[in-house]
């Protein structure tokens, strides 16, 4: 019996070997381990033996039987790893073939630097309100200190509805709506299409956009004025830039200023961009006139503010490069994927 | 406004700058100056000489051979076709190496054109003598100058002396952008005043006088005011024994220097008193004057007039009128008449320098629609006090240049004289405004160079007249701002009470709005606002359409642009066929944008503006496509209920099977289908478009960004499948609402997997199959439980008419 026992371990060990594939191994495992197979036929014919042998015997065919489990499984093992390594070396890709894309698109650049823009206010504090685009003469004017006949109702080439009612020519009336309400304080920005009687041209067109930006609290003064335009001018063109504030006028604000960043093309020693200057004006601001704060029910005694507003084409323009305004309207599918 | 370094140094003497320090330094006080042009820019080693000697040109005709003098050891030789030169004649020349601005027919060469010797027809020339276009002007501001040829020099010219510097061109040109709110500016003494405070350097004013010659005014002229509000004052003088004659050089050359072109030395004595004072004057031939009487009164209603530039205009009752005792004689502020005006044959003048009402200007130089240099000044609202100055001033410069004797006596008619504005001086307040710490000494230095005097006693500061725009303590902290300097003003946060940045609910909504429409591909467009009312034509939309009832803009850019859009496609169509047009291949765009729907008409409130969201596209994909899309996003935007879609639309503009209003929670919340071909093609689309436009108001309302986590399925799903056959038109909608209906708790999905319509189906019908899941969230779902939900679902199909198929 043993010798029987010995030959079934050395035949199955050199089948194993022998095997080329997993289905050769279980041909081996079937005909040596299975239920009909040589060992197990082994174990039934026990019988044979002298019964004080038994429990040696027994003990030698399951010795037997692990060892030729435990050899099938390094087999097993040592195939697979070969099986995967050839999948592995048959499966190479060419990995410079191009993406399957899913084709996305694309956001207007208008909206590009809108966001920046709001991201930097709302970062600050503010909220951001929008008004409406099509407005009372009273909010777009006559509360901002442009009363009837004044010449800068003319200036600003004005559609008008009806006598009462414009196409807004500024974001500013939000300002006089927000104000009104007479929560306080106010740190607020308010973007929005805003319209004014300009034929359409590489440099112009009848319908834009506007940030206004409104700050009301006490003791606000015209060096916070500064430092959050500052700020934000960093903040959206690269914190080397450089502002420069000039006194100007507007009816709304006193005292005034438009805004000077230095080129952020040239850094400011003068390019074809800035033409020259060194210098890109981006934005008008200044204080809140007092008549304003009065005319919307705020006590100019006890508060003060600061008001801006900046043209957000502009900033598209000059940011992007964008050397006609008219793209922006025509949506060229070449246009818009550059952004 | 313009303004030459010359002129504004003759009132700042000390003012010593290169034109780069002054633009930078003005710009930042205030006055800021939009680029300078230097006159001698392009102008090179041009000297005076004399002409010794002239031969005729041996081999051409048309040429001459001149010996120059230019003051050195030798004469140049220079070969010249200009017919007008002769011996001893002074003329501009420029040398070898030099550079002149252009060529003689007046042409500009940016940077100018070098001159070089060189051979003409085999004769040397060393130079060229110079035409006044060639120096870069023109006749126009040089009267004196031939026609054709070189600029000849009066004889006193001095030969070698710089050619340039005797025209008058060593000089540089400011050109200004005065706000509004600067009226004073509008002058080179304005201008000057604001120099000298910004380069802190002595402002010395024209020292006005007039010597008179007798007589009195009042003896020549009345003058009755009808409307001292539309004319607060009128001064008259009137000056007798005219000569016209050109008026001096130096006059001229101001004047050619701000771009004024010389006429004769009346008509440049009122131009240049328009310009230093920025009061504009008007002279009248006094024997035109009927009466010798000056009324002014409004116009009647359809008075006619003829204006000097001989144009016969139709007035009304608004217009302000100069009328003497039978006629109207200029029209005021705007132009003189051609019955007044003064002529060669002038023997006694009647000059007028009067305030008008700015606002009453404009609006008739509007209504008449003619604009001239004097209404442009007046509209802007003019200082009455500046009137009795600028005419003196005229006045003496009459005397100065010989023109005439000026009568003693001025009339004037000034009712109401305006007074000079006080203004509280508080420092505290203008420092908690700038946020500075300025004493009050350093604030009243800067007030000094402008006028503004303080009075200790009360404590306020008086404001000149001419500044009308400094009336409250905000306008005072503005003028110490900027002689402080802007640059100077620290910089800091506001402080006090923290808030909150945000984006409002239904901004957030339309950012997600943007998001999934670009990952699915769409980019974004804008459109404008208004459109033509043609646009409802070729939408197709009938005459009795609601939305042709728009906004309609009173004063358009033109009827393109005249009406409010109340449909947002008219901008996604236009841009989808420019595409197309531009031979783009698979486009797809969205929009958020405002239509503009009226409450009433005519608008008496503002409209109701409503952002859509609106896609467009044509090339891959198809109305399913553009389905996914809304309701990926209503799904993202927290809307989960499950969207119904009603193909009774009823858009003239969309294909009449391939369209659906898109209904969710009963709330009609968009439309979407296919572009009708026949709108397509009127737009230029040759393919297949598809649009969907969400109304942002209806959706904002059902949206939200709360969620709420449900626990993923812990129990087995059961899946059946069903097919069965419908008639046509049955709408898989319909079956899935039976479905959804029927399948009651348990039912997780039901997903259509197939539809078919062919063979081995009949004529009218099609084929569609189900796969629907079942689960429950507590427990595994019996046999019993599913089958009895099943034959529920059946039943209902039935009903439907549809048969099952095994």
């Amino acid at each position: 019996m043993k010798e029987r026992l010995q030959k079934i371990r050395e035949e199955a060990i050199s089948r194993i070997k022998a095997s080329k594939n997993p289905e050769a191994l279980n041909d081996v495992r079937v005909s040596i381990l299975g239920k009909k197979g040589e060992l197990t036929a082994l174990l039934k014919s026990m019988k044979e033996i002298a019964p004080e042998d038994r429990p040696a015997f027994g003990q030698l065919v399951n010795d037997t039987r692990a060892e030729i489990e435990h050899v099938m499984e390094d087999a097993k093992k040592q195939m697979e790893r070969m099986l995967l390594e050839m999948k592995l070396k048959t499966e190479v890709i060419d990995v410079t073939l191009p993406a399957k894309k899913n084709g996305v698109g694309h956001r207007h650049p208008n909206t590009i630097a809108l966001e920046e823009v709001e991201r930097i206010f709302i970062g600050m504090g503010y909220e951001v309100i929008e008004g409406p685009e099509v407005e009372y003469d009273l909010y777009n004017f006559e509360k901002l200190n442009i009363p009837a006949n004044h010449p800068a109702k003319d200036e600003q080439d004005t559609f008008y509805i009806n006598k009462e009612i414009v196409l807004r020519t500024q974001t500013s009336p939000v300002q006089a709506r927000i104000m009104e309400k007479g929560k306080l304080p106010i740190r607020m920005i308010s973007p929005g299409r805003v319209f004014r009687s300009d034929e359409v041209d590489a440099t112009h067109s009848p319908s834009f956009h506007q940030i206004e930006g409104l700050v009301i609290d006490k003791n606000i003064t015209f060096a916070d004025l500064k430092g959050t335009l500052e700020e934000f001018a960093k903040e959206l063109f690269g914190e080397d830039t450089k502002t420069k504030f000039r006194p100007h006028h507007f009816p709304f604000t006193e005292p005034s200023a438009e805004v000077d960043v230095s080129c952020f093309k040239c850094g400011g020693k003068g390019c074809r961009f800035c033409k020259g200057s060194g210098w890109i004006e981006i934005l008008g601001c200044g204080m809140v006139h007092p008549h304003v704060l009065e005319m919307c029910g705020i006590d100019p005694e006890a508060y003060t503010g600061f008001a801006f507003g900046v043209g957000l084409e502009r900033i598209a323009l000059l940011k992007y490069e964008i050397d006609d305004m008219r793209l922006l309207y025509e949506n060229d599918i070449r246009f818009l994927r550059q952004f | 406004m313009n303004a030459s370094l010359s002129w504004i140094k003759a009132y700042v003497p000390d003012l010593d700058v290169s034109a780069q320090e002054f633009t930078d330094a003005m710009t930042l006080s205030g006055s800021k100056v939009e680029g300078f042009t230097k006159l001698d820019a392009d102008l090179e080693q041009i000297i005076i000489g004399r002409i010794e000697k002239i031969e005729r040109h041996p081999d051409a005709d048309k040429l001459i051979v001149c010996q120059v003098n230019v003051g050195k050891d030798e004469n140049i030789q220079i070969v010249t076709g200009a017919p007008n030169v002769k011996e001893g004649d002074k003329i501009p020349v420029v040398v070898d190496g030099g550079r002149v601005a252009g060529g003689h027919d007046g042409k500009m060469t940016p940077g100018g054109i070098k001159i070089k010797k060189g051979k003409l027809r085999g004769i040397e020339s060393n130079g060229m003598m110079c035409s006044i276009e060639e120096l870069g002007s023109s006749r126009d501001m040089y009267p004196e100058a031939p026609e054709l040829g070189i600029y000849i020099f009066p004889e006193d010219a001095k030969i070698g002396a710089d050619a340039i510097e005797a025209l008058g061109l060593r000089d540089v040109v400011f050109e200004f952008e005065i706000t509004s709110n600067r009226v004073d500016c509008y002058s080179i003494l304005g201008l000057a005043r604001e120099a000298a405070a910004t380069f802190r350097k002595e402002y010395k004013a024209p020292a006005v006088d007039v010597r008179g010659s007798g007589d009195d005014v009042n003896n020549y002229i009345k003058v009755e005011v009808k409307d001292s509000k539309l004319c607060p004052r009128y001064c008259a003088r009137v000056v007798k024994n005219i000569k016209l004659a050109p008026s001096p050089e130096w006059m001229q050359r101001r004047l050619a220097s701000v771009g004024i072109r010389p006429i004769n030395n009346v008509v440049d004595i009122t131009n240049y008193v328009m310009e230093e004072y920025g009061q504009p004057m008007h002279a009248y031939d006094l024997d035109t004057i009927a009466d010798h009487r000056i009324v002014v009164r409004r116009a009647e209603k359809d008075e006619k007039f003829v204006t000097l530039d001989g144009q016969e205009r139709t007035m009304d009752e608004s217009v302000l009128m100069i009328c003497d005792g039978e006629k109207a004689v200029g029209m005021a502020g705007i132009m003189g008449g051609e019955n007044s005006m003064i002529t060669d044959e002038v023997h006694t003048m009647l000059f007028e320098a009067a305030c008008f009402d700015g606002t009453n200007i404009r609006l008739s130089s509007k209504k008449v629609g003619l604009r001239t240099e004097a209404s442009g000044k007046f509209e802007k609202g003019l200082d009455p006090n500046n009137a009795k100055e600028a005419i003196n001033r005229a006045c003496q410069l009459i005397e100065e240049l010989g023109v005439g004797e000026v009568v003693d006596g001025m009339v004037d008619v000034y009712e109401d004289e305006r007074e000079p504005v006080r203004v509280l001086f508080e420092p505290a307040r203008i420092n908690a405004l700038l946020g500075t710490e300025l004493s009050a000494e350093q604030m009243l230095s800067y007030f000094e160079p402008l006028g503004l005097q303080y009075d200790e006693k009360s404590g306020e500061l008086t404001v000149p007249t001419f500044r009308q725009d400094l009336l409250c303590t905000a306008d005072i902290a503005e003028e110490v701002a900027r002689f402080y300097g802007y640059d100077n003003i620290p910089t800091t946060l506001p402080r006090g009470e923290a808030t909150t940045g945000k984006l409002p609910f239904y901004l957030r909504v339309e950012a997600v709005a943007r998001d999934i429409a670009e990952f699915s591909g769409f980019s974004q467009g804008m459109h404008y606002s208004f459109e033509s009312p043609k646009v409802f034509d070729r939408l197709m939309l009938p005459a009795d359409a609601p939305e042709r009832q728009a906004v309609v803009i009173s004063n358009p850019l033109g009827e393109d642009f005249s009406i409010m859009r109340t449909v947002s496609l008219n901008g996604m169509l236009t841009s989808l066929a420019t595409n197309y047009n531009r031979r783009n291949k698979n486009v797809r765009l969205y929009e958020l944008g405002n239509i503009y729907l009226p409450k009433t008409l005519p608008l008496q409130e503002l409209p109701d503006e409503r952002m859509q969201f609106t896609l467009g596209m044509y090339g891959d994909g198809d109305f399913f496509t553009m389905k996914g899309v809304v309701e990926e996003f209503l799904d993202k935007i927290g809307m989960h209920k499950k969207e119904t879609y009603d193909p009774k639309s009823g858009k003239p503009f969309l294909h009449p099977g391939r369209q659906a209003d898109i209904i969710y929670d009963d709330v009609k919340i968009g439309y979407m289908g296919e572009v009708h071909p026949t709108v397509a093609a009127s737009y230029g689309i040759g393919e297949r478009a598809y649009v969907a436009v969400l109304d942002m108001p209806s959706i904002v309302e059902k949206a939200t960004f709360e969620r709420k986590y449900e626990g993923i399925a812990r129990f087995p799903a059961v899946t059946r499948d069903i097919s069965m056959v419908v008639s046509k038109n049955i709408l898989v909608g319909q079956i899935e609402e039976i479905i959804a209906l029927r399948g009651g708790k348990i039912l997780e999905s039901c997903e259509l997997f197939d539809v078919y319509e062919g063979e081995q189906i009949q004529e009218g019908y099609k084929s569609v199959a189900y796969s629907i899941v079942f689960r429950a969230k507590d427990k595994t779902l019996e046999e019993t439980e599913i089958t009895e939900v099943m034959n529920k679902i059946l039943n209902g199909l039935q009903s439907l008419g549809a048969e099952l198929r095994q």
